[in-house]
């Protein structure tokens, strides 16, 4: 059992959970992830460690209502309970050094997943460029996270209620342009990292994607997860989650986070009836 | 006197029924059905059949306190030497081990040593009392890292001879392959949380969701470095890492590996789904692909999912199949259709999802490493089978986290951890033993691992002496 520290909403169908860990605290890296489980029927669910407090003795995850599973967090749980079951931190932790300048972008909740590394990569004495895109104004949030730990702060919406118009990928377009970035970070839905990896390579640059594949164990023993890296099956739970864009079939994890769709829609159904009741 | 020649048969569930339940197949032995084939032991003087079984349990004594209708001494006995029972008795291939020397096989049928095992086990369950108590009567905290059987043995006999002993499991439930990888209708998880609830009335800690060499390290257990300091280690990682066939279009959709597949099933218990948020896509026409037994529980736990077929593609004969006689034939009985010396060489499918296996014949040549014949793809021979599921149950590879991240720890070229007779690792304090140090193998094997480092890692800590 793991108690509910802290909880709070940063967004639209956002919000942020600060659980008490402090074994995962200690060992945890930015880019690194864990996976909890509600309750005694619940699923193991992969959610990336936003930050971390060692004299709290918590790690944050931010969480986006997505389908069954985090909508019933969302809703049904409350600061001071507690999650049935917290396991980690898994995956491998962003490689971290002075590459100069960086480029970090991120999209809808990547935009949380972002911020450990900006911080790490700031630390370590890069000038940080962040990039955060949203569909429109309200569903931006850490904006003023973001900036605390970047030098400059690109805000982008769809619809140009917030930031410059069009996507964040077109930002990094007018980037490139303009800016030698020597590594970048593209977190965010399957469509984001891939355009993104498209313009990387018009200019050349290093691109690193972090890959939100199905998993369930998360530990390297089913295979679920297994993503095309340069041709060749490798699991995102324990050879990534990150991995170098230009390597990524992004094709193929789109077309592997769509197994479940109908089993999702149904699992959705089924708790939002037994809400209305 | 003359003895039964054959044994006395276990009423199962019919067929046609069980296919539509996860409920066990083996219903075990009513007790005058236990008592006949008890009758049926010579009581042979030395017995070879304790010397067939990897833990030496006391067989003839055993069954001869069910003959004599004493089933706490009957279950007494089978505990001094293995503390799981109820698993052993349904999942050992009996056939090849105890079983396999008994002097009345010679002859006859042999005795029915795992089904009396069984018998003892669950008459224990229903009627019997349980000692846990176990005093803290030696110093030394022992870690266990992995809670399959090799882990849960190690643990128990350490508690028993009076050590603090703690068991790290990653997952969020104890017992490794046995509530994980085997199904239901083979082996009820809740046989195995029972002997885990005993473990922790002894007084055994476990701790869940913990994965080593991930949150802390081995080495971090030896050095007391950020979690307690243990005087000795013994891992019991097992074989979970799954094998792929590494060919074109394995990553389509609707294709799972084994491991994914019963995880889902068998842990996450999407059997029943929504009622269980863990969801399980399977149906229409299923194909699994190998020969052991962790194939024979996939196809058939399809079938028990709804699929319209379930099929078996193997590559070499049934005589060469791996999987417990016991299990083709229920496979068999519950009409899983299987496909003999033919291998996929691709798959197809169209939108992303799978629609066919594209399988060549084999023929059987010259015997190979193994020692079977090896299965030669006839040139010009393929042909498509379509299908709506594949599993791969083609084996897995030993996990290789805490290698990986434990310093000197030396392991063979197929990743295994290498350890002596006695469980030592290359290095001092670390023992390790059960699929992680043979690859995937028994129940029974890795529990005879973790009961012989148990019992060297307390000659160690006595007595003091050097490593190696
Ligand atoms: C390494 C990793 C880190 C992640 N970190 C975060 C995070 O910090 N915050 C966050 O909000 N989400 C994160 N995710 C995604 C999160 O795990 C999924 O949103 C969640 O599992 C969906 O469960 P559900 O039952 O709510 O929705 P479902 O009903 O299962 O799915 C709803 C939608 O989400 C998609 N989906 C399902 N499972 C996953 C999955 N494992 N990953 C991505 N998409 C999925 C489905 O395709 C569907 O469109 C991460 C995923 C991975 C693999
Ligand atoms: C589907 C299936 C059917 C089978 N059927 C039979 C059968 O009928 N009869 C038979 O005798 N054998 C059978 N086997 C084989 C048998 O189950 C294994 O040989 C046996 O379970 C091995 O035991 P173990 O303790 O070595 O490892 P496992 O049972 O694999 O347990 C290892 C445990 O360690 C945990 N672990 C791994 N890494 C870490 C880490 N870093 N930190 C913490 N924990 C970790 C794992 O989560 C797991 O719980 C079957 C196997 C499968 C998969
Ligand atoms: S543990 Fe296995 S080998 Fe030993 S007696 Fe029981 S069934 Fe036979
Ligand atoms: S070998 Fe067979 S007959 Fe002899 S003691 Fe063992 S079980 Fe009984
Ligand atoms: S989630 Fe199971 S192997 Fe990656």
């Amino acid at each position: 059992m793991r108690k509910i520290v802290k909880k709070s909403k940063v967004g639209d169908g956002v919000w942020e959970y600060e659980l008490e860990a402090p074994l995962i605290a200690e060992a945890s890296d930015p880019g690194q992830f864990v996976i909890l489980r509600l309750h005694e029927k619940g699923e193991r669910i992969p959610l990336t460690i936003a930050d971390t407090s060692l004299e709290e003795g918590t790690i944050t995850i931010v969480v986006q209502s997505a389908g069954k599973s985090t909508i019933e967090l969302n809703q049904e749980y409350f600061e001071g309970e507690a999650i049935h079951d917290l396991a980690g931190p898994l995956g491998n932790p962003s490689e971290i050094e002075d590459y100069g300048t960086v480029a970090l972008i991120g999209g809808g909740v990547g935009i949380a997943l972002i911020y450990p590394i900006a911080r790490a990569l700031r630390e370590a004495g890069n000038h940080v460029i962040s990039i955060i895109g949203a569909q429109s104004a309200d569903k931006l949030f850490f904006q003023d996270r973001i900036a605390e730990v970047s030098d400059e702060v690109i805000v982008t919406t769809d619809d140009g209620s917030a930031g410059r118009e069009g996507f964040t990928s077109d930002a990094l377009r007018d980037l490139l342009e303009s800016e030698n970035v020597e590594k970048s970070w593209a977190i965010g839905p399957v469509m984001m990292m891939k355009v993104c990896q498209e313009v990387a390579e018009e200019f050349d640059t290093e691109l690193i994607v972090s890959l939100n594949t199905i998993m369930v164990d998360g530990t390297g023993m089913c295979g679920g997860c297994r993503v095309n890296i340069n041709g060749e099956t490798r699991f995102a739970c324990v050879d990534g989650p990150e991995f170098p864009g230009s390597a990524v079939d992004f094709d193929l994890l789109a077309q592997r986070t769509e197994i479940y769709e109908e089993e999702e829609e149904c699992a959705l159904d089924e708790f939002l009836e037994g809400e209305s009741k | 006197m003359t003895v039964r020649e054959k044994a006395v048969p276990m009423p199962q569930q019919d067929p046609s029924e069980r296919v539509g339940n996860f409920d066990e197949v083996p219903l075990g032995y009513e007790r005058e059905a236990a008592l006949q084939e008890a009758e049926r032991c010579l009581k042979c003087d030395p017995a070879p059949c304790i010397e067939g079984c990897p833990v030496g349990i006391d067989i003839p004594k055993f069954i001869d306190r069910i003959k004599r209708e004493d089933f706490q001494a009957s279950i007494n006995t089978i505990k001094e030497s293995n503390n799981l029972p109820a698993v052993c008795g349904r999942v050992c291939p009996q056939e090849e081990q105890c079983q396999e020397v008994c002097t009345l096989g010679e002859n006859f049928e042999p005795v029915s040593i795992g089904r009396l095992e069984r018998y003892a086990a669950d008459w224990e369950r229903e009627h019997g009392t349980v000692d846990n108590t176990v005093e803290d009567s030696r110093a030394g905290k022992i870690a266990i890292v992995g809670s399959g059987p090799a882990g849960l043995t190690a643990a128990s006999d350490l508690r028993k001879l009076g050590y603090e002993v703690t068991v790290f499991e990653q997952f969020h439930q104890p017992g490794g392959v046995l509530v994980y990888g085997i199904p239901e209708f083979r082996l009820p998880n809740e046989v195995v949380e029972r002997e885990v609830e005993n473990l922790k009335a002894m007084g055994v800690e476990i701790e869940t969701n913990t994965v080593v060499g991930r949150l802390f390290t081995v080495d971090d257990l030896l050095d007391g470095n950020r979690v307690e300091k243990h005087d000795a280690v013994f891992l019991g990682t097992g074989a979970g890492l799954p094998y792929f066939l590494d060919l074109p279009g394995e990553n389509l959709n609707g294709i799972y590996s084994a491991n994914e597949f019963l995880t889902r099933v068998n842990l996450m218990r999407a059997f029943k789904f929504p009622e269980y948020d863990t969801p399980v896509k399977i149906g229409g026409r299923v194909a699994t692909v190998g020969g052991g037994n962790v194939a024979m529980d996939s196809a058939r736990t399809a079938l028990r999912l709804g699929a319209d077929s379930s099929m078996v593609i193997y590559r070499r004969s049934e005589a060469q199949m791996p999987a417990r006689d016991e299990e083709i034939q229920h496979a068999k009985e519950e009409g899983i259709d299987f496909r003999l010396l033919r291998n996929p060489t691709r798959f197809k499918g169209d939108d992303g999802r799978v629609e066919k296996v594209e399988c060549v014949e084999m023929e059987l040549g010259e015997p190979d490493e193994s020692g079977r014949p090896r299965p030669v793809p006839k040139g010009g021979s393929e042909f498509d089978l379509p299908v709506d599921n594949v599993i791969i149950a083609i084996g897995n590879s030993p996990h290789p986290l805490v290698p990986r991240t434990t310093d000197g720890l030396e392991t063979s070229d197929r990743g295994t951890i290498k350890a002596s007779s006695r469980g030592r690792t290359s290095r001092e304090g670390i023992w390790a033993g059960g699929d992680i140090v043979t690859g995937a193998a028994t129940v029974i094997r890795a529990m005879g691992a973790g009961k012989t480092a148990a019992s060297d890692i307390h000659k160690w800590l006595s007595n003091g002496e050097t490593w190696k």
